[in-house]
């Protein structure tokens, strides 16, 4: 065995030196961009400080600039998408892992996964065209007619804004999660399974007794990528969100995504307002960081609760 | 687990156990309202697309070079190459990165400071707006090379792509039971090739999953291209030279003040699905697993 | 089990070489045709090498762009030029850092954008005229209602809140407004189109200049922003109540209801193709030719109509390159001018192609 071992180090040495550059290449690749943009953003940063991340005006034209508004918009769009897509996605996936029969599994699953390969551009044509005109005429009279007491149904109808930008998230973030969940749920030794419904509990018991607690921490990572993606969801968002600097209440008025005003001005930015695009652009950055934070910790305190399995 | 055994054999069985098949019965019904609603935007995506594209389809859509805006028929046949080829570049630089990094990540310093600062690093990297990368490959790569090329925007595209197959793989990896790599150390495996011939075929699926989302998101972006890759009205001679793709051809029809460029932007969108999904449906015919 | 997964290890690696078998046929396929154009190209050439030239720059010049030098490379073909349409800023980003040959924009460059040009002095050559209609929807209202540039810049200040304000109805007597309010729209994104409105609020109130002011993007007072022509047609056409402004191009082919505006003669106009020339005929037109012509004098004048420029240096570095950009050019000031109208874009007056033609014979190669 020792032998054996010290003929074939090479190989290990190798793949392990490989692993490691790869590594220690990502981490590199995530400061140098990091270091640029700090760099772009630097002239912004010496004129507002931190009052960049507090102020509500956004005035290209006088170079007054305060991102506060598309922070909103960003957190207000991706949480709604979230409140949408992770029962809906996580059902799905639970459905076709557990209680589809074998035909509608495939037909089913592989429908999930063309949602997954669809454009994001290819959304946002939809968004506009489908999905504002029919929020615009149909859901949102209904929604303010029937909870148009709670203010975040007020105002006028107008299709685009932050609901439409949070469906289109919701829309595009479900792949995502059922796409993780139903590999990682597949992933679950059928002898957990076995051994539940052998002590006579319900399907859906089994489910939630035996399959989605081994699972737990494989469908949070699913709903981090998720929510990375809707984070930085630009062309699709960029299109339904109504596009304006303000902070309402109402999910029906128009906003702004930190990354949508990037990609609504960058093209015809120059000096001051290009250094407070790139500082939008961290911003971004840093809320991506504390969001993933907050998920680690997470999926930690799960990990732990949680006995046996493959946890390590 | 445990404990709902103990209640099962304890509690009285009849009454409870109506109660129970209700619960069951009732959450069945939610998991397939919840199919129902996750199907019903594909669908209505889908067939938007297909009934306002499939009219400017033909056999020279996939042949011909654009024509002038506005102008009837011309293809985008450069544009489909060109996102070929695009895609290619990203996939050797990003796939291999995003694979091994994760390989990284759960064989080897699973735990380590460098590995949970490169699980932080991925997740980051995935909020970032494709538009920032374009600009940082322009700031560093296009200006340093001089002009805009295909190289560029594959470049582009593999930093976009590698979180995503970094976290993927690293879940997928994470899951293959710790009985086969033991299995394998009892047959001498060394660990190279433990991880390269047991661990990683065994999560082969759900790697390809992950690996397909992030061929999927690169291959429709628009932003990160127009300051690398530049778009092409013609052939590309080679990689170092402006190209052409299908999401900056979309995006200028879409955009367009013609209703002739707006049902060929339809079509070249329904153009672009297809190739994904058969890309998709390429890599998972290569890897399906015959005994199941 | 092992033994399976061995295989299955071979199935990857077989599929895989697939894949890069299959993406390089792919590729040199795509390089194969590429050689086969070229090929073409020099037998049918006479004379001069073969040269493509790249420029990036105003989405709005994209359209009769791609047309001009379509028809231009079938008389040259050993010319081959590559426009995008990245938006005028990144246009002028990219010539200042020498990554195209020549820019498009709807604004002339700024005093520190040309410092900042790392290949000298740049020369701003006017190609065509865009103008920007005001379009509105409101119901049971006949097309091409008449407002005056004060009450045109206080709908969008937020101070004339509903469409049957008297103010209004002054202009247009005998049609009946309903009690609607009043919902603005304009570009999300930034844009010439933003510019040219914006700029001719400005010269028209000095409340708008000195509170609002002109850009590509500006601080709304209120209302919704729309992504691009399309995403401004559908604020107006979704929501009834609605003004806001798109490309005339955009308006004529696609039928949307505009409104006729007063030009500093006092005259009513809708917007026109020959209002727009109208405005660069009658305009002082400085040597360099970077000028606002918004609200300019002439009773065909149509008030909101701009420039837009083809940008490049007045030193070529690559002589080949630099002859066929200077003949490009040229050939877009005249014969390139019929395409114009054909796409909605105004032709250049007459009187201008000549100061062109000198300025273009400055340029060293």
């Amino acid at each position: 065995m020792q032998k054996v071992k010290t003929r074939l180090s090479i190989g290990d040495r190798t793949l392990k030196l490989l692993v490691l550059v790869t590594a220690i290449l990502v981490l590199t690749l995530m400061i140098f961009i990091a270091w640029q943009m700090i760099v772009a953003s630097k002239p912004s940063f010496a004129k507002f400080g931190w009052s960049f991340v507090t102020g509500k005006t956004w005035d290209s034209v006088n170079g007054n600039f305060g991102a506060l508004p598309f922070i909103y918009g960003t957190l207000v769009t991706s949480l709604l998408a979230l409140i949408l897509a992770v029962p809906t996605g996580l059902g799905l996936a639970i459905f076709l892992n557990e209680m589809a029969p074998s035909s509608i599994k495939t037909t089913v699953s592989f429908l999930a996964e063309l949602l997954a390969a669809i454009p994001s551009v290819v959304y946002g044509l939809w968004g506009i065209f489908v999905l504002a005109p029919w929020l615009q005429n149909t859901a949102e009279p209904w929604l303010s007619r029937m909870f148009g007491f709670l203010p975040l149904f007020q105002g006028p109808p107008l299709g685009v804004g932050m609901l439409a930008g949070g469906l289109i998230l919701a829309v595009m973030i479900l792949p995502i999660i059922t796409a993780i969940s139903r590999d990682v749920m597949g992933a679950v030794p059928n002898t957990q399974r076995e051994a539940a419904l052998a002590l006579g509990t319900t399907r859906w018991e089994m489910i939630k007794t035996a399959v989605i607690p081994y699972a737990k921490s494989g469908i949070i990572g699913g709903i981090m990528l998720g929510l990375g993606r809707a984070l930085g969801e630009t062309m699709a968002i960029t299109m339904v969100i109504g596009n304006r600097a303000q902070i309402s209440a109402s999910l029906f008025a128009p906003a702004n995504s930190l990354a949508s005003v990037i990609a609504s001005e960058f093209t015809e930015a120059t000096s001051l307002h290009l250094s407070a695009l790139v500082e939008v652009g961290l911003i971004l950055f840093s809320i991506s960081l504390i969001v993933n934070i907050l998920a680690r910790l997470l999926v930690w305190s799960v990990a732990r609760n949680v006995t046996g399995g493959h946890a390590a | 687990m445990i404990d709902s055994a103990d209640r099962a054999i304890t509690m009285d069985l009849p009454s409870n156990y109506v109660v129970r098949r209700y619960k069951n019965w009732l959450i069945s019904g939610l998991l397939i309202l919840a199919t129902l609603i996750a199907i019903t935007p594909l669908f209505m995506v889908l067939g938007y697309v297909v009934a306002n594209g499939i009219g400017s389809i033909s056999m020279s859509f996939f042949t011909e070079l654009p024509k002038p805006m506005g102008e009837v028929g011309g293809g985008v046949a450069n544009a489909i190459v060109g996102t070929l080829t695009l895609i290619f570049i990203s996939s050797i630089i990003g796939i291999p990165i995003g694979i091994l990094s994760a390989i990284y990540l759960s064989e080897y310093d699973r735990h380590s400071l460098l590995a949970n600062a490169v699980r932080f690093t991925t997740d980051v990297l995935m909020g970032i707006p494709s538009i920032i990368v374009g600009i940082v490959v322009y700031a560093s790569l296009v200006l340093a090379i001089g002009h805009f090329s295909a190289i560029a925007g594959g470049v582009a595209l593999a930093i976009i792509m590698v979180p995503t197959v970094i976290r993927a793989t690293e879940e997928m990896l994470n899951l293959v039971p710790y009985s086969l790599r033991e299995a394998a150390y009892a047959l001498g495996f060394p660990k190279w090739r433990m991880v390269l011939q047991i661990v990683l075929p065994a999560a082969a699926k759900g790697v390809i999953t992950g690996v397909m989302l992030g061929v999927a998101r690169v291959a429709g972006e628009t932003a990160p291209l127009l300051f690398t890759a530049f778009g092409n009205n013609y052939w590309s001679k080679s990689i170092n030279e402006p190209i052409a793709a299908l999401p900056m051809q979309i995006y200028l029809y879409a955009t367009s003040p013609s209703k002739e460029s707006h049902s060929q932007a339809w079509a070249a969108a329904l153009i672009l699905i297809i190739l994904v999904i058969t890309l998709n449906l390429i890599a998972r015919l290569a890897l399906r697993d015959k005994n199941t | 089990m092992l033994a399976k997964l061995v295989k299955r290890n071979k199935i990857l690696i077989g599929a895989l070489a697939l894949l890069a078998v299959i993406t390089i046929i792919a590729v040199s396929g795509c390089s194969g045709t590429g050689t086969k154009t070229e090929s073409k190209t020099e037998n049918a050439t006479t004379a001069g090498k073969s040269v493509s030239l790249n420029g990036a720059g105003s989405t709005f010049d994209q359209p009769l762009f791609t047309k001009m030098f379509d028809e231009y490379s079938k008389d040259n073909p050993n010319v081959q030029v590559n426009y995008q349409g990245v938006g005028s800023g990144a246009g002028i980003k990219q010539l200042s850092d020498e990554t195209v040959d020549f820019g498009a924009t709807d604004a002339p460059m700024k005093s520190e954008q040309k410092a900042a040009a790392k290949g000298g002095e740049v020369l701003h050559i006017p190609i065509t005229l865009g103008a920007v209609a005001i379009s509105y929807n409101i119901p049971n209202v006949p097309k091409e209602i008449k407002i005056a540039p004060d009450v045109l810049v206080d709908i969008y200040l937020g101070k004339i809140k509903s469409w049957n304000d008297p103010r209004i109805a002054a202009d247009n007597p005998g049609v009946k407004f309903p009690d609607l309010a009043i919902n603005t729209a304009h570009r999300s994104d930034g844009s010439g189109t933003t510019a040219i409105v914006t700029d001719y609020f400005s010269n028209v109130s000095s409340e708008w200049a000195k509170s609002i002011g002109k850009g590509t993007t500006v601080n709304w007072p209120g209302g919704v922003g729309g992504k691009g022509n399309p995403g401004v047609a559908a604020a107006i056409q979704q929501t009834p109540g609605t003004i806001g402004y798109v490309e005339l191009a955009y308006a004529a082919q696609n039928n949307i209801t505009y409104a006729q505006l007063k030009n500093k003669e006092g005259k009513w106009v809708s917007p026109s193709l020959e209002g727009a020339s109208e405005a660069a005929a009658k305009s002082d037109i400085p040597d360099d030719m970077q000028v606002s012509v918004v609200n300019a004098p002439g009773e065909k004048t149509y008030p909101i109509s701009a420039f837009s420029w083809v940008i490049l240096y007045k030193d070529q570095k690559d002589k080949d390159k630099g002859e066929a950009l200077v003949k490009l050019v040229k050939w877009m000031v005249h014969d390139g001018q019929n395409y114009s109208e054909g796409l909605d874009y105004a032709k250049l007056p007459q009187n201008m192609v000549d100061r062109i033609d000198k300025m273009l014979d400055t340029i060293k190669y």
